[in-house]
C-alpha cells in the first residue's frame, strides 16, 4: 500500500516535471536516428535487432538519468528524514520509487514501438525475435534502473548519482571485453557478469532462462543494495 | 508518553549525546534548551526513530522506537530542523501525500487538511506550489504536516529558527495552543522562547542534561550571580562580616565542612563583577590566613550566557503588530 503511495507520487512527479520528458525525448531521437540508419542501409533486413542493440546501449544513460532524482533529492530536501520517520518501511520506499521509474521507462519504450509498426507496414519482420527483443529490452532496463537507483541512494547530488549509475552500468556492459582478454574461469565469470552478453541472445529470438535469471538477479541484488544503503543513511 | 532511558549516541569516537534520560507526560510541553551543537537535534532524531541510539532506549506511547519502530512512528509528528518539503508540490498535494503515507483514509485526510490549514493559517495558499512560499509559510506547512495525523507526540526541532519576528510570535502561539491535545517536545536555543511556551525545561549541554525544571524555577536559580569559595583561617563571625562588606558582594555564607578543618565561605556576587582580588586583599589586610580561593564554575549560567536572549527585537515588533491587528 505504502509502496503504491510512493510510486504514485513519483509517477506524478515524472509527468509533471520537464526532466523526464527531456530524457525520454533524447532517448527517442537517438534511437530514431539509428533506426533510420539501419533501415536505409544496403541489404537492410526487417528486424528490430539493430534498433534494440542501440536502445540497450542508450539504456546505460537513460536509466540513471531517470532514477537520479528519486532518492538523491529526498536527501537534499531533507524529506528523507520525514519519509524515514513516517510509519513506512525502507523497502517500501525503495520499491515504490523503483516501480515509478519502471513505469516511466516502459512508457518511453512503448513509444519506440512506432519503429516496429513501420517495419510491419513496410516489411515482414519475424514476430518471434521482435517479442523476445522487447522482453530483453525490458529486462535490461529493469536491471539498469535498479543500478541507477543505487547510485541515487548514495549521494544527495543528482549529477553524482547519475554518474555513479552510468559508470557501474558501463562497467557491467563492457566487462565481457575484458573477459575476451583472459581465459579460463576468469573469462567465464567476466562474461557471466556482462550485460551486453546477455542481451544478444534475446535479439536473436532466443529466450534463455539463464539470461532472464541474470537480469532478474541483477535487479534484485541492486534493489537489495539500495535498501541497505538507505538503512545506513540512518547511521550517518 | 515519551520515555528516554540512558540514551547515548556516538559519531565515531565522538559522543554526540551521552546517557540522556527523561520522561514527558501526556499533554505536557517540554522545552529542550541548549546552545548550538549541544546535541538537541541528535536527541530529536533518536526520539523520532530516524537514527538508532548507540545505547539506551526510547519508548513512545509504550512502543520501543527501535524494536517496534512502525507502531511507535505512527504516534509521532515530527518537524525536523530543516523543514522537509517537496518544493515542487502544492500544499494540498504535499499534505495529502503525507496523510497517505501515515495510512489515513481519504475522508479523514480531507477533513484533517481543512482543519490544519485553518490551524496554521494557510487558507490562501492552499494550492500554491511550496517553492513559492516564504520561509515562515514553509515553517507552517511543516507544522501542518506534523499535526496532520493527530499524533500523540509532537517533536518540533527549532520551530522558530530563521523566520521573521512577527511570524515567530505567531508560531509560538500556535505551538502553545497545541499543548494539551498533544505531548510536545520543542527544542530551541532561544531562552525566552521556552519560558513562553514550555511547562518544563531540560537544559542540555555538550550532550548531557545539566538541569531540568520549570522555567520559573530555573529563572530563580539563575538570578545572575557568580560564586567564589574561600578557605580562611580567622574568627568566623568577623570574616563573614568583612566578606559581606566587600563591594559587589550580594551574599556570603559559611559552608558546612568537616569539623576541625579550615572554615570555607561561599560568596555570591553580581554577574560580571570581578571580586576575587578585592576579597583576597580584604582577608590578608585583616591579618587572617587565606588558604584557598577559587571561582566556582557555574556551568548552568555559563551555558545560559551562551544562549540567545534575542527577544528584545520581538518585543519591539510585538506592539506594532498588535496595533496593526487592532486597526
Amino acid at each position: 500500500m505504502n509502496t503504491f503511495t510512493v510510486a504514485w507520487k513519483e509517477i506524478k512527479g515524472y509527468f509533471s516535471t520537464p526532466a523526464a520528458y527531456i530524457v525520454g525525448a533524447m532517448f527517442l531521437s537517438l534511437t530514431g536516428i539509428f533506426f533510420v540508419f539501419d533501415v536505409t542501409s544496403p541489404f537492410a533486413e526487417a528486424s528490430v535487432r539493430g534498433i534494440v542493440n542501440w536502445a540497450s546501449f542508450f539504456i546505460v544513460f537513460l536509466a540513471p538519468l531517470l532514477t537520479m532524482r528519486l532518492l538523491a533529492e529526498e536527501q537534499k530536501l531533507g524529506t528523507l528524514e520525514l519519509l524515514m520517520t513516517a510509519p513506512v518501511r525502507d523497502w517500501e520506499v525503495v520499491l515504490g520509487k523503483y516501480i515509478a521509474s519502471l513505469i516511466m521507462f516502459s512508457a518511453t519504450i512503448i513509444l519506440t514501438l512506432y519503429y516496429v509498426l513501420l517495419l510491419y507496414v513496410f516489411g515482414q519482420p519475424d514476430t518471434g525475435p521482435v517479442l523476445s527483443s522487447y522482453l530483453g529490452l525490458m529486462l535490461h532496463g529493469a536491471a539498469a534502473l535498479a543500478v541507477g537507483l543505487l547510485g541515487s541512494s548514495l549521494s544527495a547530488n543528482q549529477i553524482v548519482a547519475a554518474v555513479v549509475g552510468i559508470a557501474v552500468l558501463l562497467m557491467l556492459s563492457f566487462v565481457d571485453r575484458v573477459g575476451s582478454l583472459v581465459s579460463g574461469v576468469a573469462a567465464d565469470v567476466l562474461n557471466g557478469l556482462s550485460l551486453n552478453a546477455h542481451v544478444t541472445d534475446f535479439t536473436r529470438g532466443v529466450i534463455d532462462t539463464a539470461n532472464v535469471v541474470y537480469f532478474l538477479s541483477i535487479t534484485a541484488v541492486f534493489l537489495f543494495l539500495t535498501i541497505r544503503s538507505m538503512e545506513t543513511r540512518r547511521w550517518r | 508518553m515519551i520515555e528516554v532511558n540512558g540514551v547515548s549516541k556516538m559519531f565515531g569516537a565522538f559522543p554526540a549525546i551521552s546517557d540522556i534520560s527523561f520522561k514527558v507526560e501526556p499533554g505536557e510541553i517540554l522545552g529542550f534548551l541548549g546552545p548550538n551543537g549541544a546535541g538537541k537535534s541528535t536527541t530529536m532524531k533518536i526520539i523520532t526513530g530516524f537514527m538508532p541510539p548507540t545505547d539506551g532506549n526510547v519508548t513512545i506511547a509504550g512502543y520501543d522506537i527501535v524494536t517496534d519502530s512502525l507502531e511507535a512512528r505512527k504516534h509521532i509528528g515530527y518537524l525536523p530542523e530543516t523543514v522537509p518539503l517537496y518544493t515542487d508540490m502544492t500544499i494540498k498535494d504535499y499534505l495529502e501525500y503525507m496523510g497517505r503515507l501515515r495510512g489515513m483514509s481519504r475522508d479523514y485526510i480531507n477533513q484533517r487538511i481543512s482543519e490544519v490549514i485553518d490551524i496554521c493559517n494557510l487558507g490562501d495558499y492552499y494550492s500554491t506550489i511550496i517553492s513559492k512560499l516564504s520561509k515562515g509559510f514553509r515553517q507552517r506547512v511543516g507544522i501542518a504536516q506534523a499535526i496532520l495525523h493527530e499524533p500523540d507526540v509532537l517533536v518540533l526541532d527549532e520551530p522558530t529558527i530563521g523566520i521573521d519576528p512577527i511570524q515567530v510570535v505567531e508560531t509560538r502561539q500556535l505551538i502553545k495552543n497545541l499543548g494539551g491535545e498533544h505531548t510536545l517536545i520543542v527544542s530551541t536555543h532561544i531562552l525566552p522562547e521556552v519560558s513562553q511556551i514550555c511547562e518544563r525545561v531540560i537544559i542540555i549541554h555538550e550532550g548531557q542534561i545539566i538541569a531540568e525544571d520549570t522555567p520559573e524555577n530555573l529563572a530563580q536559580r539563575l538570578v545572575g550571580s557568580e560564586r567564589v569559595d574561600l578557605d580562611v583561617k580567622g574568627p568566623q563571625q568577623d570574616v563573614l562580616v568583612a566578606l559581606q562588606q566587600v563591594e559587589g558582594v550580594r551574599e556570603a555564607v559559611r559552608l558546612e565542612g568537616q569539623p576541625g578543618s579550615v572554615p570555607r565561605y561561599r560568596v555570591q556576587s553580581e554577574l560580571g563583577i570581578e571580586i576575587r582580588a578585592e576579597l583576597a586583599s580584604t582577608v590578608i589586610n585583616s591579618g587572617w590566613g587565606l588558604l584557598r580561593l577559587d571561582g566556582v564554575i557555574m556551568s548552568l549560567e555559563e551555558i545560559f550566557l551562551r544562549l540567545t536572549t534575542e527577544d528584545e527585537l520581538i518585543q519591539q515588533v510585538d506592539p506594532t503588530q498588535e496595533d496593526a491587528s487592532a486597526e
